[in-house]
């Protein structure tokens, strides 16, 4: 199987200051950048479905109370404060179904 | 042999004369068989041959056939009936259990063959369907010849319950005895989902078809039920995401045809067994007027080639069977000959990421040499990277305990290891690319070789630093430390200095330096300590 010899697009990456002439895959390309946790919002650590939102915005809450049920793969987890605060947002209500690190609940 | 007439014509022939009367029976025998024969042949009937051919796919029978040798195959457990006693399944006829099993040959080559017929109830995998897999799997194991498994099947025979899955453990347990031991080839021409999908990866090579082949866990179905998201069953699992972007497929191909022509190059390559070696070929010299070192190879080290066509440059007829092209294209994989015999080829690809290593790319080398380590195919690394790809993803993906494995392979692997270094060997990359730290049997370099700890750039600004920072003017003399480590540094003399590099040879000397080394460690044998075995980092 010969592969068809396109011209290919070439880029710059740059490893130990040396910038190397070369083409990227679209895996490299599609990569996310980092972004560093922020305790102040809480995303959904699994794909699913919210049974019941506990808070309402304004809230003030301890860490560890409850902010919703998510139901995943026939569990219902407990959604929790990470910290101390104020809920600002609340971007589901129940019912709603969620994919994995969708923003829940944002809080000050 | 005296037996009770049970039959009327039976009874009919013990009146007549005796001879006559045995021809009648055996005729009448094999006619019944051929009408047997005939309805287990037909499988799901031709209504759903009709619609299995609608969607672009042969039949299971055809596929076989297409397969091997003409008229090598040999069928197996045709009347095998299936064993499902709920839902109404008694009443119920499936011809072959919707799997056809078999023994047959390619290129002259022995194989045995299972072909999963999606005409017979979606080719669903009950308890004798999975029987007859398993039997012709044993086959394959007590006669050492490889195992060709076609799959096509809608999954497990619902109907049959816990039966099914038994079914399906059963085949996976033999996968993994049979691993290292029998080639094992798994063809994905159709639906392969939920369990199913752990067969062929436990096997050695997988190929697929592009709009036949989808793989996966759980289906678009599923996926939209829990999570509301839509995607289609090609964009989830499909030949092409299977072959580039997760690398669980080895080979990707456009029709069932040229899927079938793969298996056999495949099977030109590798042994019967691991006791065997690849059959030996008539010589061949490179094609070099096409594939010459000299125009293919930059000297400079940051511009991009194809090691590709350096491979072709070295190997017998330029012939290079790539293994996983489009996955972590980074890294080149395949079989080659020099001087007619089998040799892997793990090469750095310059042109694509630069040639780093990675997760993906780690993942896809070290299991190819594995693959050669245990079917006694030498192998031949090409070394040409810049170090690991920098990033928190690779860092959050693993890339140390991916990493190691290609360091592990390399270091348990005990055919013929040779390397040769064609520029740049910095840092752990030069470790793990099969040097003679980790027992390559010959490391040969270029004269445009740069073994080192790292970059020159890199490197420099390091030892540099503090005649950099107070220069009256820092840039020159960044420049000046640069091209001063460079020469120093920057080559293949001091690492040969040291006896790291066996020889510093001309590029156009590589394939007789090659053929001379394989020649000389035909006979090799390296026994590693006694274990039950190691924990490689998975």
């Amino acid at each position: 199987m010969e592969e068809n010899k396109e011209t290919p697009v070439f880029k710059t990456i740059i490893i130990d200051n040396i910038k190397y002439k070369t083409t990227l895959t679209k895996k490299f390309m599609a990569r996310k950048s980092y972004e560093p946790i922020n305790f102040n919002k809480v995303y959904s650590f699994i794909p699913g479905t919210v049974r019941k939102v506990f808070v309402k915005e304004g809230a003030k809450v301890k860490k560890g109370t409850q902010l919703l049920e998510l139901e995943a793969m026939k569990m219902v987890n407990n959604i929790t404060a990470p910290v101390d605060g104020i809920v600002t947002k609340i971007n589901v209500k129940s019912g709603d179904l969620v994919s994995k690190s969708v923003l829940l609940v944002e809080m000050n | 042999m005296y037996a009770l007439p049970a039959t009327e014509a039976g009874i009919r022939d013990i009146k007549g004369t005796l001879s006559k009367s045995s021809d009648m029976s055996l005729t009448k025998k094999t006619s019944d068989l051929k009408k047997r024969m005939r309805d287990a042949l037909m499988g799901g009937g031709q209504v759903a041959i009709d619609k299995q051919k609608a969607t672009g796919k042969m039949t299971a029978r055809e596929r076989i056939i297409a397969l091997v040798d003409p008229k090598s195959f040999h069928e197996y457990d045709l009347f095998v009936e299936h064993a499902g006693k709920d839902f109404n399944m008694g009443d119920k006829y499936l011809p072959g259990d919707g799997v056809i099993t078999g023994t047959g040959t390619i290129n002259g080559y022995p194989v045995c063959i299972y072909a999963q017929d999606f005409t017979v109830a979606g080719g669903s995998l009950g308890w004798m369907h999975a029987k007859k897999i398993t039997k012709i799997m044993d086959h394959a194991m007590k006669l050492k010849v490889p195992i060709i498994g076609i799959n096509d099947s809608g999954g497990a025979r619902i109907q049959e319950g816990v039966n099914s899955l038994a079914g399906y453990g059963e085949i996976f347990y033999r996968n993994t005895q049979a691993s290292g031991v029998i080639p094992q080839i798994s063809v994905i021409l159709g639906p392969c989902a939920g369990g199913a999908v752990y067969s062929p990866a436990l096997t050695d090579f997988v190929f697929v078809v592009d709009k036949i082949s989808k793989m996966f866990i759980t289906g678009p179905e599923v996926i939209k039920t829990v999570l509301g998201e839509e995607i289609s069953m090609e964009e989830l699992g499909g030949a092409r995401v299977q072959s580039e972007i997760t690398g669980n497929a080895h080979f990707f191909a456009l029709s069932e045809q040229e899927c079938f022509e793969q298996i056999k190059t495949l099977c030109s390559f590798i042994p019967w067994n691991n006791i065997k070696k690849a059959e030996a070929f008539p010589k061949k010299p490179p094609r070099t007027r096409t594939y010459n070192i000299d125009s293919i190879f930059p000297s400079n080290p940051r511009q991009p080639y194809d090691v590709k066509d350096i491979i072709r440059s070295i190997v017998d007829d330029s012939e290079f069977f790539e293994v996983q092209a489009m996955f972590a294209a980074n890294i080149v994989i395949g079989f080659a000959r020099l001087n007619g015999n089998t040799v892997g080829f793990v090469a750095n690809q310059p042109l694509v990421l630069a040639g780093v290593l990675d997760v993906d790319s780690s993942d896809k080398a070290a299991r190819f040499i594995r693959y050669c380590d245990a079917f006694n195919v030498p192998l031949v690394t090409l070394v040409d990277l810049p170090g690991y790809l920098p990033g928190v993803d690779q860092e959050h993906a693993g890339v140390i305990r991916h990493g190691a494995k290609v360091l592990y392979a390399y270091s348990e692997a005990t055919v013929p290891k040779m390397t040769v270094i064609l520029r740049k060997a910095y840092g752990g990359g030069y470790i793990a690319m099969c040097s003679s730290h980790l027992r390559a049997d010959f490391v040969f370099a270029w004269p445009t070789a740069e073994i080192a700890v790292m970059g020159p750039e890199g490197a420099a600004n390091i030892i540099f630093r503090n005649e950099i920072k107070n220069a009256e003017n820092p840039e020159e003399m960044r420049k000046l430390k640069i091209k001063e480590y460079k020469e120093k540094f920057a080559n293949p003399y001091v690492a040969a200095a040291y006896g790291y590099v066996d020889a510093v040879i001309e590029p156009a000397e590589t394939r007789s330096m090659l053929i001379h080394a394989l020649e000389i460690s035909a006979e090799k044998v390296e026994i590693p300590p006694i274990k039950k075995h190691g924990i490689p980092p998975f």
